[in-house]
């Protein structure tokens, strides 16, 4: 008698791809607004992006309920800090906020993918990317999801990254301006939807930079 | 206040059914410095009497944003005001993250006043020394309770507590009928009249009085000092025991230094129509 295994799971993927690009004054985040379940598609306009601060924006592919719990659950922590500092969370701040809050859920995690982007104090754009129990990365450029085994070793051809482990450590943002990061995260969401069934419909780039927030769309293939 | 024998502690009560401790409380909300809210059909406002300690020390914050929607001003011991106010924000963040809406107004007093009414029935603790102005908007409209150290709230047009309240209160109750319709501009005026009644003497300027504000389509925020200083030059409101000394100044002056002797309030320009000739 072999050991029955659940037939039923807390958890489903809903898809998607996010990609998140640092520059020296600025961070773009994007990531495709296709929700799927199984070979299905749910909705073809579904945000998967979540401004969580004035200068943190997160980015997450996954199980999309988890992800919708992980967005409030950082929303009133971010009220809270407010309250209790009278100013808004740093970038590097909702980072280390993130990765606990993933690991206290360690033995039932939130099954979201995540990047998160913005400005660190300085005004240079930071990206962080995780894993889904909160094992977190400062980068210079990340993706996550359904389409990130396309879309990563592209990013690595086209922004190659300093290795992290250079001493001096090297800054790993990218000498590429914001419109030329811009156009390359829609190249690269427009290969992903080729290959990847899970990825398309439209990509929604939010850019954070010294004058405020910008969004833009791009149509993708809806196949 | 005299000492009794009923007084020892909140869970006694006295041969004629007063819970002396809940009264003692009271007592300590009208020590405090004076704090004044008013409110019209669309916004509310809340004014308070900042007393330094001495010269080199900072104001007591007694102004505390809530949510969006709500902000509370407080009198007595600002200690436990800041602890109330810690538990309103906290019950606002978790009952928008349970149903993505802003907790109405008249529940979150309600929760207040049994909170403290809690503290009236327990030995072990004593009541808060705090009374509160809470100043809100809801789908329902503008709203301005007052929550007391007894358990008990009251919804007001306006009101003022905390020490030399009185004379704001006679100010705003010969002025009331006309708050509803209020502009928001007239009603911040009417705030700082009402402030400067309470300081008795006292020069009013953006030093000793703060002011927040909540209306429609207006998330609740504390005015900054230059903007009350040049609400309060703009009002001309000045020191009413200032005699008319120097040439009176007719005109309402932008830039006219508050201590300016402007006679008393019926010389001077002001936009209203100057209310205080006791």
């Amino acid at each position: 008698m072999t050991k029955q295994h659940a037939n039923w799971s807390p958890y489903d993927n809903n898809g998607g791809s996010c990609v998140a690009i640092a520059g020296a004054d600025y961070c773009v985040i994007a990531a495709d607004t296709r929700m799927s379940t199984g070979y299905n598609i749910l909705t073809r306009d579904y945000s998967k992006i979540s401004q969580l601060a004035d200068k943190s924006v997160m980015a997450s592919s996954g199980f999309q309920a988890d992800v919708k719990a992980l967005q409030k659950v950082l929303s009133a922590r971010h009220l809270i800090y407010q309250h209790q500092h009278n100013k808004q969370m740093s970038c590097p701040a909702m980072a280390q906020l993130l990765s606990n809050t993933l690991y206290y859920k360690r033995f039932f995690p939130y099954y979201a993918f995540n990047v998160l982007g913005g400005l660190d104090s300085e005004g240079k754009g930071c990206v962080f990317t995780y894993d889904a129990v909160g094992s977190y990365e400062r980068v210079g450029y990340s993706s996550q999801g359904s389409g990130s085994t396309l879309i990563m070793p592209f990013l690595d051809n086209q922004l190659k990254s300093p290795s992290p482990l250079l001493l001096p450590a090297k800054d790993a943002v990218t000498p590429l301006s914001e419109a030329e990061a811009v156009d390359l995260v829609k190249t690269v969401f427009a290969s992903a939807t080729e290959r990847d069934i899970y990825t398309g419909d439209k990509v929604e780039i939010v850019i954070l930079n010294a004058s405020g927030i910008r969004r833009e769309y791009m149509d993708l293939r809806k196949d | 206040m005299f000492r009794n024998q009923y007084d020892t502690d909140v869970t006694t009560w006295s041969p004629a059914g007063r819970l002396f401790q809940v009264e003692y409380a009271m007592e300590a909300v009208k020590q405090g410095s004076a704090a004044i809210g008013l409110r019209s059909k669309t916004h509310v406002v809340l004014a308070c009497v900042n007393k330094a300690n001495s010269e080199l020390s900072s104001h007591q914050k007694k102004i505390f944003k809530v949510d969006n929607h709500i902000g509370v001003a407080i009198a007595g011991l600002t200690a436990d005001g800041r602890v109330l106010s810690r538990y309103m924000r906290s019950e606002c963040i978790n009952y928008n993250y349970t149903y993505e809406s802003p907790l109405p107004v008249g529940r979150l007093v309600v929760q207040l006043a049994d909170k403290a009414q809690v503290c009236t029935q327990r030995s072990w603790k004593r009541p808060y020394g705090v009374g509160l102005l809470v100043a809100g908007l809801d789908e329902s409209g503008a709203h301005l309770y007052y929550n007391c150290p007894s358990g008990n709230y009251f919804e007001y047009q306006a009101f003022a507590i905390g020490s030399r309240s009185q004379a704001a209160k006679t100010y705003l109750e010969r002025r009331f009928d006309n708050f509803m319709g209020s502009s928001r501009e007239d009603l911040i005026k009417d705030a700082l009249i009402a402030t400067r009644e309470s300081l008795q003497g006292e020069k009013l300027s953006s030093s000793v009085c703060t002011i927040a504000v909540v209306g429609v389509g207006e998330p609740f925020h504390i005015l900054d000092q230059e903007t009350v200083q040049q609400l309060i030059n703009t009002f001309e409101i000045v020191r009413e025991e200032e005699p008319p000394a120097e040439e009176p100044q007719p005109a309402p002056e932008q830039d006219a230094p508050t201590d300016q002797a402007s006679g008393s309030g019926a010389a001077a320009g002001d936009q209203g129509g100057s209310p205080m000739e006791i």
